[in-house]
């Protein structure tokens, strides 16, 4: 978007000389300090007297608790108190669904549920003393497959069956027919958020039965509301704050250590600090959902779509967490932004007893990108076209109707970024076996080849994402914004609720501050639930939804600046202008100084903002206005494979990504590329390897995430086609390269074997064998 | 936990003797892991780090004497014309930090199957240096690796160093991961030619409970390369005897299905790492007369 935001004017010298503006990369706050080391995450937290929380988690899948005995651990010395179900004086917790204890009651349901608690004065004392409680369980026969949950006859993981939801879309013709038909199956494994900073917090009781707690979180509201609820406290009774976050993903969505420092907090009068280590924290979070998908696409011989039918189950796991929502995703979008006049689809989340499963970034879309990404190559190649032609072909174009019936009424730029992403150049051939360089050979300094079985694959994929949250939620986030004179120099602190968990939101709201009041200096609040709910920091919705807060409290402080002018100087209001330091006149003349306006006086306005209004599907034909906004992106995949053996290297992996404004543009290139680093993951090594319900790997020894000798360089184009419905025309940026990327290196890879390779992550024995 | 830091050699021998349940540390890559999971609660941490003599090497009698306190990443930029093998292998040990503080004598000491020198070391067919009040013993290191995670070690014992021929002839190691780099193997598989023995060195890791050399294959491929004459003429290798020598590694291994790769994918590649090494090992070998 090239137009200036409508208020400020454009014009005058103070102004200009702002740095730091909507448009610009100012540097992170947080920046330096986080390389240098020196930032203050949630486990380096610390208050006097504090004592160590930690948990007693299931060591089985599916079983009833018959007794525990929590004597020897209380025996312990320097153990403060051991908790039980017993002890939590409220209800369940749960995003959407209030399903999940806060210590299992009864019955646990999946591995790693938490069953006890106990504080100590040292982490290790508690640890050792946690051992020590004897619970007896009795085995229950478990579920741990999706597609078995729906079968009568399976184990039922909570009453009222284990079909958390099922979506239906029907559209256009019940029984469609076409010349040329393909279908697949495909399985997406559980992968997981893999953020660096562990769960962690700090509970401190007050002296009057509430208690703060400092928390690295995604959603301070939503976790007040369930801690309220858990603790039957009223919200003012439950403060918190946000901690220094390292990486949410989505696994930070729903509550880890919340409930249970605050239990442990209130039960001992003392601050009680809990930090998970790596390998709790893999049972700490939930994780993506597994997905089992089976598409079929028909078309004519020239490639145009007539119709597409997929079933889509996704494993929720033992608590509903967010599944309803990744199944209206999944539903909704899942058969990616094609023009399709013909739909059946059925998505389905299930309970099962597998580890939860809820957000993580690209939430439901990812599963099905590598269905129907996959399916569209296969289309091309049946009726003889080109790949990115036949997108290009059937791809989504500004007033169209998506398969909810939904009108897609701003750029929907698909056949220009396939079009940006294939016309990149091509990385250099690869050298020849006499001058290979290992680095850039699949196994790198591993040495498994000079050369020898290495085949080049090109792949594309692109995909279409809902932003903020859909199908009638309430989405909103609240700004306050408070403008006076300090030290002779104007100043502007803004607060809102929104966790920063690394994405850079904190400098988004000071480049809207400056932007909208014209003031160099803007000193951003805490996170904290002082402030009203900012909603979550999830479904690519910060910039747009809290940017929309910010920039409408900076309005209506502007309007009461202007106000008080209007009264102070009695001239009209439309011929004033509030331009930084100074009241100027719309000629351009200075009538007064903000310090004249507002002496010792401080401006200070709160707004609660919403986008424009989503609306529920119809249940039976899944028809609706479901999504406030679609975000679009492509990528391009070169790999090198090792087809002997089966391995990998990604040596180009290109995108286009149309992102509405550029608000911090640095700032948006930095999520494309950790997104597409992210979904690349996905397809080639990501995944929580469950067996019988059991995690296996729940370590960064085994559960491997990409290294900088993993991910290539990237040649990023960001196309800026303004949102007319969305402030400053922003689009969400973080989650569309997470679900185009994976595909993009998927097809890449099944181009360079001619292997079918119907799951990721790929490993190598999937190639050498299937 | 007691921490004993000893300031010399000696002392250390007599601080293992006194308390023979002492883990010993030099790194840490390991131990620290170890305790950090409560995998294991030793009564004594016995620090290694303040001994000089560890952390030096030497020449003994035309061998290398690896002191067993240095680090992969001096392997690398010290040894790398002596050592090749061991330096190829060293390269692939996790990251740079790994690299500056894990040893060699700390992967001996661990003895996991799936440690990085144990394919180089034993295709060079490398010695151990044992020591402990008692005195010093050297035994070839087929001899140490006694069970998965377990070595020949007496309670009292150290791991001295660690006794390797420069070679004669080319070496490689290969490793499979399922990432490019900080990756844990699947399998590797080293090689050594021998010439002037008219000798070849193979060791597989991570597709046995321990370590192991594939000695048929080596036996195979010495008779093979005489029979024909190769080793004087060194005329190009036929492919049939590479691929046949890559079957015979395979046959040597018993690799399991884990999390990390499957039985089959292991036997396969461990096939496909040996023709491959060789052929590289045998380009090396012509390129250097």
């Amino acid at each position: 978007m090239t137009s200036a935001p409508t208020k400020v004017p454009a014009a005058p010298s103070e102004t200009a000389a702002l740095r730091g503006r909507i448009g610009d990369s100012p540097l992170r706050p947080d920046g330096t300090l986080k390389v240098q080391g020196e930032f203050a995450f949630g486990s380096d937290l610390w208050a006097d007297e504090m004592i160590w929380g930690v948990t007693l988690r299931s060591p089985h899948v599916h079983a009833r608790i018959v007794s525990i005995d929590v004597g020897p651990a209380l025996a312990t010395s320097g153990v403060y108190t051991v908790l039980t179900a017993e002890d939590v004086p409220g209800g369940n917790v749960g995003l959407d669904h209030a399903d999940q204890p806060v210590l299992a009651t009864g019955v646990v349901r999946y591995h790693g549920e938490p069953v006890a608690l106990v504080a100590a004065d040292h982490p290790e004392i508690a640890r050792q003393a946690a051992k020590k409680i004897r619970v007896v369980y009795e085995e229950l026969p478990a579920v741990t497959d999706g597609r078995r949950a729906l079968e009568p006859a399976a184990p039922q993981v909570h009453d009222g069956g284990n079909l958390l939801r099922h979506l239906k879309i029907r559209r256009g013709n019940p029984d469609p027919v076409a010349p040329v038909v393909v279908s697949l199956d495909f399985e997406v494994g559980m992968q997981d958020q893999a953020f660096l900073g562990p769960e962690s917090g700090l509970a401190v009781p007050d002296d009057a039965g509430g208690i703060d707690l400092y928390v690295a979180t995604q959603w301070l509201h939503a976790d007040q509301r369930q801690i309220c609820q858990a603790l039957g406290l009223p919200p003012e009774k439950v403060r918190l704050t946000l901690a220094g976050v390292g990486g949410a993903f989505g696994g930070r969505e729903d509550l880890s250590i919340h409930v249970h420092a605050c239990l442990l907090a209130l039960r001992t009068g003392k601050p009680i600090k809990m930090v998970y280590n790596r390998e709790e924290s893999f049972f700490g979070h939930v994780h993506r959902h597994p997905a089992s998908l089976r598409y079929e696409f028909g078309a004519d011989h020239d490639g145009l779509l007539h119709y597409a039918k997929a079933e889509i189950v996704f494993d929720g796991g033992a608590y509903a967490s967010s599944t309803a929502a990744v199944v209206g995703n999944g539903g909704t979008l899942g058969l990616g932004p094609y023009n399709i006049p013909n739909v059946q689809v059925d998505c389905y989340g299930v309970y099962t007893n597998n580890p939860p499963c809820g957000a993580m970034r690209g939430f439901g879309c990812v599963q099905a990108a590598f269905a129907h990404e996959a399916l569209m190559d296969e289309l091309a190649d049946r009726v003889g076209m080109d790949r990115v032609a036949i997108r290009q072909l059937n791809g989504m174009r500004e007033g169209d109707r998506n398969i909810t019936g939904q009108l897609i009424d701003s750029a929907a730029p698909v056949a220009e970024l396939l079009q940006l992403v294939q016309d990149m150049p091509l990385p250099a051939e690869r050298l020849s076996e006499d001058e290979f360089d290992l680095l850039s050979l699949p196994g790198g300094v591993s040495n498994t080849t000079h050369g020898e079985g290495v085949v080049r694959g090109i792949g594309y994929a692109v995909t279409y994402k809902n932003v903020g949250f859909s199908e009638g939620f309430d989405d909103y986030s609240t700004a306050r914004v408070r403008l006076e004179i300090t030290a002779d120099e104007p100043t502007v602190t803004v607060h809102t609720a929104a966790a920063e968990v690394g994405q850079g939101l904190i400098t988004v709201e000071q480049q809207i501050c400056r932007t909208e009041l014209g003031v160099q200096r803007v000193v951003v609040h805490p996170r904290d639930t002082q402030v009203g709910s900012a909603g979550s920091t999830s479904a690519s919705r910060q910039t747009y939804v809290t940017g929309g807060a910010v920039k409408a409290a900076c309005e209506a402080v502007r309007a009461k600046v202007l106000e008080r002018a209007s009264t102070m100087l009695d001239l009209e209001l439309s011929e004033l202008v509030l331009d930084g330091a100074q009241i100027v006149s719309i000629t351009g003349d200075v009538v007064a100084s903000l310090q004249d306006v507002l002496g010792t006086d401080a401006v200070d306005e709160t707004v609660k903002w919403s986008h424009r209004p989503t609306y529920p599907i119809d249940p039976e034909t899944g028809q609706g206005d479901a999504h406030v906004q679609y975000a679009f992106s492509a990528h391009r995949a070169v790999v090198d494979v090792d087809t002997e053996l089966g391995l990998v290297k990604v040596i180009a992996l290109d995108t286009a990504q149309d992102v509405g404004k550029a608000i911090n543009p640095d700032a948006v290139v930095g999520q494309i590329q950790g997104g597409s680093a992210q979904g690349m993951g996905l397809a080639l090594m990501e995944e929580i390897v469950v067996t019988d319900g059991r995690v296996r790997n729940p370590s960064f020894t085994d559960y491997l995430i990409p290294t900088i000798l993993d991910m290539p360089p990237m040649k990023i184009e960001v196309l800026e086609y303004a949102d007319p419905h969305a402030p400053y025309g922003v689009r969400g940026v973080g989650e569309p390269p997470t679900i185009s990327s994976g595909p993009a290196v998927a097809a890449a890879i099944r181009r360079a074997t001619g292997k079918a390779l119907r799951r990721v992550p790929i490993r190598p024995e999937h190639i050498t064998e299937g | 936990m007691d921490f004993l830091q000893p300031r010399s050699w000696s002392e250390a021998l007599e601080a293992k003797a006194a308390h023979p349940d002492a883990v010993p540390i030099a790194g840490g890559t390991d131990v620290m892991v170890e305790l950090n999971f409560d995998h294991h609660r030793p009564a004594f941490l016995l620090d290694l780090t303040r001994i000089e003599e560890l952390e030096t090497w030497s020449f003994d009698n035309g061998r290398v004497r690896l002191g067993a306190g240095v680090t992969y990443s001096r392997v690398i930029d010290e040894l790398g014309r002596l050592l090749p093998g061991l330096a190829m292998a060293s390269r692939t040990v996790g990251s740079p930090q790994i690299r500056n503080r894990g040893t060699v004598g700390g992967n001996l000491g661990a003895a996991s199957p799936a440690g990085d020198a144990h394919p180089a070391l034993l295709a060079a067919e490398a010695d151990v240096e044992l020591a402990s009040v008692r005195g010093t013993r050297r035994l070839p290191l087929t001899e140490f690796y006694t069970g998965v995670k377990r070595n020949a070690l007496a309670p009292d014992e150290l791991i001295a160093a660690i006794l390797i021929t420069p070679p004669s002839g080319p070496q490689q190691f290969c490793k499979i991961g399922t990432r490019n780099a900080m990756v844990i193997s699947v399998s590797a598989f080293g090689l050594a030619l021998h010439p002037e023995r008219k000798a070849v060195g193979t060791g597989i890791g991570s597709a046995a409970p321990t370590p192991r050399r594939a000695y048929e294959a080596e036996n195979f491929l010495a008779q093979a390369l005489d029979a024909a004459g190769l080793w004087e003429t060194r005329a190009t290798m036929p492919p049939e005897l590479a691929r046949e020598f890559g079957n015979y590694v395979r046959s040597a291994a018993s690799p399991i299905d884990d999390v990390r790769g499957t039985a089959s994918y292991r036997s396969h590649s461990l096939a496909v790492m040996a023709r491959r090494s060789l052929s590289w090992a045998w380009d090396d070998y012509r390129r250097a007369a």
